[in-house]
């Protein structure tokens, strides 16, 4: 699969970039260069590989309770206990580049 | 230079031969001696650190019992976010940012008297394997000022090399922690996954960060693990396993413990210096009583390209939220989508965008089976293999990096050479299990080389002690 202009074009919208056209051309080259290396994964059978997206289900998962419950571990005690406190106001806008002293301010969203 | 291991500084303390001030003075004026030649800081916090340093010699001069980590001067990589003190993740986009809160770490190393001196510098958003992708300025070997200090954490381990902290805290996501380690010829952990709270560790590829010590020696490396390691209810993929005691467990003997050796660890590119001097520490483990057996990891050829899959799709939708909404550089723009984009245009270096473009890529409609969903499942097998291999041995034994520490500039322009840097390291990462880097020796050109040794999940208590034992025998050598 080559990767193409218009997929780099394609791509850099999602992900809410410009990228100058000397960027592109090198995305270009970078990214075919990087795929073409990655698709030496397609040399190895998977069809019955269970993925894997991270580690903690080996050590939290407690498989002798069902549905959701398995994955109880995972509940946030920080959300759920409310150990994570909102940020005072004034603490939260801090670093905004631009503020109001209440709201975060961006340029206009819907041109009329 | 004053006392330079972490029992020693807390006892001259207590027993008031120095103070915590003194010796965090003489640290900052070691910093402006030697840092303008490494780069390794980024952002000094002179009054933290001297208001924690005056906190514990007033411990001291009252007699009371001090913390484990009282009075050592530690340092940050800065992708921790610290406290009223400026945290870049050496990118431009976080450039003035200045957090609210603590990580957990820094908290906990803090809470143990432990001085921090600043912040330290890094790959962008950690993503590098020399720290030439800082938005600032390299950072220079302290072994060889033309070499790279390895990366991601390159300041973390060159401080560490030079003197100029006895500690300090990195984060590992593909062997930004051991790689470094074993450039800069210092220790390096990076614990299993869950063994250290991520909470405040700014996310590069969540299922992949960890945080971990580096020092001189395994026994400061293990103290420092002892403070900052259990469950932190601020972090839900933080374990609920117990602590042991690694400092108390590093004198155990090695005798009988079985030393697993893989061949897919010395395969080509395997620098042939960097092979004999593994392959004689191999044969040390073995002198002290190990037992040394094959083992297979038929997979590891897959790791790097399954690697650059997770992690750079994890990295893709962690770096969504630089928009220049709520902190950090924020473009001039005349409506609010040209503003994203000129934002994170003008905020990201070329490296996070290339890694930012390869994850979109790969998550995108019609390619998430192909790419992303087929590393997930090479993730399964890789960390089978290690599996396998655990139930006959209880470490293994490989080398850290491929080759020793290279010239600045040498692979800035070739970013799949720079990724191949990491080809020993990462499988470390997409299984979680533990891994160190120990020195063990110097090329003709008296670079350092590293040696590498992983453990099962948890059990970093075997992975110290064998660490240990090891370099114990070849300092009494």
């Amino acid at each position: 699969m080559e990767v193409t202009d218009k997929d780099v074009a394609y791509v850099a919208d999602l992900a809410n970039l410009e990228l100058t056209d000397e960027e592109r051309a090198h995305m270009l080259r970078d990214l075919n260069s990087i795929l073409e290396y990655v698709g030496r994964l397609s040399e190895l059978e998977t069809d019955n590989v269970a993925p894997m997206a991270q580690v903690s289900d080996r050590y939290g998962v407690d498989k002798s309770r069902q549905g959701s419950d398995r994955f109880a571990y995972a509940i946030r005690e920080d959300v759920k206990d409310g150990l994570r406190k909102s940020l005072p106001h004034d603490v939260a806008v801090k670093n905004a580049p631009d503020t109001d002293g209440t709201f975060f301010e961006v340029p206009k969203v819907i041109e009329r | 230079m004053p006392a330079s291991t972490i029992d020693g500084i807390r006892s001259a303390i207590a027993e008031r031969q120095t103070t915590a001030t003194a010796l965090a003075h003489d640290f900052y004026t070691r910093i402006r001696q030697e840092d303008p030649e490494i780069g390794a800081f980024l952002t000094l916090c002179e009054e933290r650190a001297l208001a924690q340093a005056a906190r514990i010699d007033a411990l001291a001069a009252a007699g009371k019992a001090l913390p484990s980590l009282a009075g050592v001067p530690v340092a940050i990589k800065d992708v921790m976010v610290t406290s009223g003190v400026r945290t870049t993740a050496g990118s431009k986009i976080l450039d003035n940012f200045i957090p609210p809160y603590d990580c957990t770490a820094v908290a906990r190393l803090e809470a143990a008297g432990a001085v921090i001196l600043g912040k330290l510098n890094c790959d962008e958003f950690a993503m590098g394997s020399s720290t030439e992708n800082s938005a600032y300025y390299p950072v220079h070997n302290p072994r060889d000022k033309s070499r790279v200090p390895g990366g991601s954490s390159g300041g973390s381990a060159a401080a560490v090399a030079a003197e100029m902290a006895v500690a300090t805290l990195g984060s590992d996501t593909g062997g930004s922690i051991r790689q470094p380690a074993s450039f800069c010829g210092v220790v390096g952990l990076k614990p299993t996954y869950g063994r250290v709270s991520r909470y405040g560790l700014i996310a590069f590829a969540s299922s992949l960060d960890h945080i971990g010590p580096f020092a001189k020696t395994v026994k400061e490396v293990a103290l420092v693990l002892r403070t900052i390691a259990g469950r932190d209810p601020m972090d839900s993929t933080s374990a609920e396993v117990p602590v042991p005691d690694y400092v108390a467990e590093l004198e155990k003997p090695i005798k009988n413990l079985k030393v697993g050796v893989a061949k897919e660890y010395f395969g080509a590119g395997l620098d042939l210096e960097v092979r004999t001097a593994v392959e004689t520490a191999i044969q040390k483990l073995a002198e002290l009583g190990c037992e040394v057996v094959p083992v297979s990891l038929p997979h590891t050829e897959f790791a790097i390209p399954t690697y650059y899959i997770v992690a750079t799709a994890e990295a893709s939708a962690n770096l969504a939220r630089y928009d220049g909404v709520r902190y950090g550089f924020r473009a001039k723009a005349n409506n609010l989508s040209e503003m994203y984009r000129l934002t994170r245009d003008g905020g990201f270096g070329m490296e996070v965008k290339r890694r930012i473009m390869l994850g979109t890529y790969a998550l995108s409609a019609g390619y998430y089976d192909a790419y992303y969903l087929k590393a997930q499942k090479v993730r399964t097998l890789l960390t089978r293999d290690f599996d396998e291999a655990f139930k006959k041995v209880d470490v293994i034994a490989a080398p850290t990096c491929p080759t020793p520490a290279f010239r600045l500039g040498e692979k800035v322009n070739d970013p799949l050479a720079m990724y191949l840097a990491d080809i020993y390291t990462v499988t470390a990462n997409l299984a979680g299990i533990p891994g160190i880097s120990v020195p063990c020796g110097e090329n003709h050109e008296k670079l350092p080389i590293g040696l590498q040794l992983f453990a099962r999940h948890f059990d970093e208590v075997t992975l110290l002690r064998v660490a240990h034992a090891y370099e114990q025998a070849i300092k009494c050598a």
